[in-house]
């Protein structure tokens, strides 16, 4: 019995100490972004379905910047091969990679995320601007240099060329990754154009609690959180033929017979005007690539590869299906050819 | 006082009876009672409200809906070439779906050159039809050529209308199934071809990012290699660790800041015992990421000091009684502690490992931090590499935008659940069967 125990002891702390694990690693690992987690999800499955020959690529979400800082951990099988990212890496960041030997990094451009404004197709033309977005829509503005809880109740009010309708907003729930960029691009660009920021500055505070204050939304129903997908989004809208709702581009072109789509700061919402940034309410979404794993970790070439296939990310791809606003067809071979050539940040 | 004063009056009165707050204390006992009543009640209605909300969301995932199509496997549409002798990719590669779509056409009688109709035929069954027939195929070749029954599965939207989750009253453009596929569903449950099945894929499937084919069996796979490697590391070096401290070590010190560390590393948050797993056994020692393996290192970290302090309450349980008289009859230390104590020990031991178990077993928080929240679609063929646990899955699925999800998620939790209940009832019955009282 004692021997038993002793040996069995001896031989789990053996085990634990002899960590010789040295098989190398045949599957690829992704971290990042939790936006980019879906469209990596179903590239990572189709993959693993496609190509029997290679493993499905583990994805870990956990947001871009925790990725990045993983990715940047350095070289080698005991790091991640991807970080998927909902913006650009930081010149800081990329600073840290460098410095702990991941000396060589490729920036892969996915496509963009994207979203519109738009209303009964019924309805008046529509043209917005994030000042308007803000200040119909904040929990507070800013009228006469003070800061006073929003008193707007019309469209017409916040400005006198928009319809006299009712306030009434289906925007994305704060759970959704979309719900970033309508806060960094609407909201607080129209906190800061109409001088809000400065008095709420004044007021103390850091920058984080100055950017809470501008991005909080009111809550007295004329902004209504949506959870669920924007087919929900669109039903509302039909109910309410007053209301003006937030969608993706994708679904939006997908029912362009029953809704009419914003202009932002006048600027019509197009793949083409997304892409060149010119639509203000977008951001591209990203994935980098670790050089020195190329070639090492059996299948990452061809994942990216795959990745960057028009059958993937392409306009009649699964990824534009969930709501990828695709590249234009320029860019898409544009990434290609940048990835073919290995060219590196 | 009254009694001193009594005493030196001398006089004999009646007593009146002293008032001891009788009343008062059977009222407060009363009321003690209620209380621990009405606490017991609030918590049998969370726990009554939490089993109801899961179990209603939660029982239609074990069922799932298939259509039994007759599929020609025909040679025309795998192998147009005949190249399959000499070039196995042709069998990997070749147009599945194509197959799927004729019998489904063919059984609902469209007609194959009407395109409009059979693109509303897109989203009914699901796209994991590629996967299945291609290793029905792989398999076994020989099956090209002919015609076999195979039940496919639905696609998730199809599957939840089945079940009559879908609204079907409002307008077919607020819901994902169109009202010419509810009528081909119809047309399919009449003849019997469209049915719910036990779902084992919800057992067997890894993760997907289609509902009808993602399941728990890398989750319960890696759960289990987790288990295996708790009990494995934690319950010698925990029991080891705690008759040295019983029964051998000196009572200085030294010792007893060993024990009261002990007490407060079992109070440590488990995110903690993550992110020392991550600093040692990743970035140090070098293992792999997401790994099972770090999984069941990180879980045993946390659960030795649950083990440790369990078994030392049990050790000293037994009476001094028998060591003295195993001492007396010429026992060593040694073999009375291995002889005497242990065995008499060993159902508090064990009913402390299969707590400290338990309570691994439904930890997330340390694992988020080694990479195994993660998406793992292939089954993990040793500890080392990538999988998931089963708490893991269920906040996988939480996130999740499809409803079909949510009753996954739910399904998830049920097992679970019945999980952790088997493992505390076996730690009851351990306990009443070989529960020694002195």
């Amino acid at each position: 019995m004692k021997k038993a125990i002793l040996t069995a002891s001896a031989a789990a702390l053996a085990l634990a100490a002899s960590v010789g694990y040295a098989a190398a690693r045949d599957q690829i690992q992704v971290a990042g972004s939790s936006t980019v987690l879906p469209y990596a999800k179903i590239v990572a499955e189709t993959f693993g379905e496609t190509f029997t020959n290679f493993k499905t690529p583990v994805v870990e979400s956990g947001g871009s910047g925790a990725g990045i800082k993983e990715f940047c951990k350095g070289v080698g099988e005991n790091t991640i091969d991807i970080a998927n990212s909902s913006r650009k890496m930081k010149d800081d960041e990329l600073k840290s990679c460098v410095d702990a030997g991941v000396k060589e990094v490729e920036e892969v451009k996915i496509g963009y995320d994207g979203i519109v404004f738009a209303t009964d197709i019924a309805g008046p033309d529509w043209a917005l601007t994030a000042d308007d977005v803000y200040k119909a829509l904040a929990a507070e503005i800013i009228v006469d240099g003070k800061i006073v809880a929003n008193p707007n109740t019309k469209w017409s009010q916040v400005n006198p060329s928009l319809p006299d309708w009712d306030i009434t907003a289906y925007i994305p729930g704060e759970k959704h990754g979309t719900r970033e960029v309508f806060e960094d691009k609407l909201l607080v660009a129209g906190c800061k154009n109409t001088g809000a920021q400065d008095v709420i500055k004044a007021g103390g505070g850091d920058d984080k609690a100055v950017r809470a204050k501008c991005v909080a939304v009111r809550k007295d129903g004329k902004a209504v959180d949506i959870d669920g997908d924007y087919s929900e989004t669109l039903s509302r809208i039909d109910s309410n033929k007053t209301g003006v709702g937030v969608f993706g581009l994708a679904f939006y072109e997908n029912n362009a017979d029953k809704l009419k789509v914003a202009t932002v700061g006048g600027v019509v919402p197009s793949t083409e005007t997304i892409a060149k940034g010119e639509y203000p309410v977008s951001r591209p979404l990203f994935f980098y690539v670790k050089k020195a794993h190329l070639g090492v970790i059996p299948g990452l070439k061809e994942y990216v590869e795959f990745f960057l296939d028009d059958q993937m990310i392409g306009p009649e791809g699964p990824l534009a299906g969930y709501g990828l606003v695709a590249a234009p067809e320029a860019e898409r071979q544009a990434q290609r050819d940048a990835f073919a050539a290995g060219k590196t940040m | 006082m009254s009694d001193i004063a009594l005493g030196s009056a001398g006089i004999a009165v009646a007593r009146p009876r002293r008032d001891i707050g009788l009343k008062q204390r059977y009222a407060a006992e009363r009321r003690f009672r209620i209380y621990g009543m009405l606490a017991i009640s609030v918590c049998l209605i969370f726990l009554a409200v939490m089993l109801i909300t899961i179990f209603s969301k939660g029982y239609t995932a074990f069922w799932q809906t298939t259509v039994t199509l007759p599929i020609t496997f025909d040679a025309q549409v795998i192998d147009p070439q005949d190249k399959r002798a000499t070039d196995p990719n042709v069998l990997v590669a070749a147009n599945y779906p194509k197959l799927v779509e004729s019998a489904l056409i063919a059984k609902l009688g469209i007609s194959p050159d009407d395109k409009p109709m059979i693109g509303k035929l897109k989203g009914f069954l699901s796209d994991g039809v590629r996967a299945q027939l291609r290793k029905i195929v792989i398999d076994d070749p020989a099956v090209i050529g002919t015609t076999r029954d195979v039940a496919v599965l639905a696609s998730a939207n199809l599957d939840s209308a089945f079940k009559g989750q879908i609204d079907l009253a409002v307008g077919q453009e607020r819901r994902k199934v169109s009202d010419q596929q509810v009528a081909w569903m119809n047309q399919l449950k009449a003849d019997g071809s469209m049915a719910e099945h036990f779902n084992t894929g919800l057992f067997t499937y890894g993760a997907s990012s289609r509902p009808e084919t993602s399941g728990m069996g890398v989750a319960i796979i890696g759960s289990l290699y987790m288990m295996l490697i708790v009990l494995v590391l934690a319950l010698p070096i925990g029991v080891a660790a705690s008759i040295y401290l019983e029964e051998f070590a000196k009572k200085n010190r030294l010792t007893d800041i060993i024990e009261v560390n002990i007490n407060n590393l079992a109070a440590v948050p488990s995110i903690v015992f993550g992110l020392l797993g991550l600093a040692v056994f990743i970035n140090f020692l070098g293992l792999p990421r997401s790994a099972a393996f770090v999984g069941g290192l990180v879980l045993t970290l946390m659960t030795l000091p649950t083990i440790i302090i369990a078994t030392r309450a049990a050790l000293a349980a037994v009476p001094p009684s028998i060591r003295s008289a195993a001492l007396g009859l010429g026992a060593s230390k040694m073999q009375m502690v291995f002889q005497h104590i242990l065995p008499l020990a060993a159902p508090g031991i064990l009913t402390g490992t299969i707590i400290g178990l338990a309570r691994a077993l439904g930890e997330t928080a340390p694992l988020l931090l080694i990479g195994m929240v993660a998406f793992v679609a292939d089954y993990p063929k040793t500890p080392f590499d990538p999988a998931t646990a089963l708490p893991v899955q269920i906040y996988m699925w939480a996130n999740e935008a499809e409803r079909a999800f949510v009753e996954r998620m739910s399904g998830a939790i049920i097992i679970l659940l019945i999980f952790l209940m088997a493992m505390n009832i076996t730690a009851i019955v351990l306990r009443r069967r070989f529960e020694r009282r002195w």
